[in-house]
């Protein structure tokens, strides 16, 4: 079995284990100041590392390239209230212009 | 059928039809991240926690080890472990098939939709007629998304490689906000992260300078908190 099959198993499995230990542990347990502390934020840092990861980054580089145009248009719909759906085709639009004028 | 639950079906039908959408950027990021639609599938179907799934292939696209997408997705998986606490009192899920068919619903949209109704049975109603819609959508529109961008050509690959960070930002976006728990802390904890990611960037794995950025970010705010407690 290929890495890539072990990591989509053990994460499906343990994320479902997750939300069946909420409606199956008692209350007391979960409801303590550190596992607060690790919902309020941790996502708040963990999507920010992926976003300039994923918008700034390839292999060990920092690449500048259609992704960070993306992101700079994606921004600006989300500061307009755009909804999600427009944000992502406008940010693909962006990363396509950029890739035919650089291209 | 009684008008409130009329009401609330049509709303949690229309949340469900319209997160189920974005399945579509979820089946598109799968695939530029290297995975086929087999498992684009498994984790729409098994996983069902949209932040959790982007941010294995997430990951796992950037060139990151199992281990570090895995960790990724626990991470996010953990507040629909809060969630659960919440809904208990609610839900009230009796027996084993139920506790296990729940669970498997509990997701950012349907504990939104059970908290929000005016009622326990209004709740119940939402919880489980938005989370079998957005649960078929998310399925049905993440083999949609993965089979349309592995038929791309260049530009289109340019194009869904600028989607994959936005979607990113989409999701850490509302966080941001005023309408979230302590909006200044999120946002330097969010500047942290994306910081202490890029520094790393040059001189470890692939993958692992995600998971170093929360760790670094979530002890560094630790004596704040203590203090502030």
């Amino acid at each position: 079995m290929s890495t890539v099959w072990i990591a989509v198993i053990a994460a499906s499995v343990g994320c479902y284990l997750l939300k069946l230990a909420g409606l199956s542990v008692p209350a007391s347990w979960v409801e303590q100041p550190w596992v607060a502390r690790i919902v309020d934020f941790v996502p708040a840092a963990l999507l920010a590392a992926l976003v300039a990861v994923q918008g700034l980054t390839s292999g060990n580089e920092i690449v500048i390239d259609g992704r960070l145009a993306g992101l700079a248009v994606a921004a600006l719909a989300l500061a307009l209230r755009a909804p999600f759906i427009v944000v992502l085709v406008l940010a693909g639009a962006a990363g396509a212009l950029v890739h035919v004028l650089t291209g | 059928m009684l008008p409130d639950r009329a009401q609330t079906v049509r709303d949690a039908v229309g949340l469900g039809l319209a997160v189920g959408l974005y399945g579509v950027a979820f089946g598109a990021a799968a695939d530029a991240a290297g995975l086929d639609v087999w498992q684009a599938l498994v984790l729409s179907a098994v996983m069902f926690t949209g932040a959790s799934q982007f941010a294995l292939v997430g990951v796992l696209g950037a060139g990151g080890s199992a281990a570090a997408a895995v960790g990724s997705a626990l991470l996010l998986g953990l507040r629909n472990t809060v969630y659960g606490v919440r809904l208990v009192p609610l839900l009230r899920p009796r027996g084993v098939p139920a506790r296990a068919g729940t669970a498997h619903l509990v997701i950012d949209e349907t504990t939104a939709l059970a908290l929000a109704a005016p009622d326990r049975g209004l709740g119940r109603l939402g919880f489980l007629v938005g989370g079998v819609v957005l649960y078929l959508t998310w399925n049905a529109t993440t083999v949609v998304g993965a089979l349309g961008a592995a038929a791309l050509g260049g530009t289109a690959r340019a194009a869904l490689d600028a989607v994959v960070p936005a979607a990113f930002l989409a999701l850490l976006w509302p966080r941001l906000g005023r309408g979230f728990a302590e909006p200044a802390v999120q946002r330097r904890v969010a500047l942290g992260g994306a910081v202490v990611a890029l520094a790393l960037t040059p001189f470890v794995p692939a993958g692992v300078q995600v998971i170093a950025a929360v760790v670094a970010v979530v002890l560094a705010g630790r004596p704040r908190r203590e203090v502030a407690a």
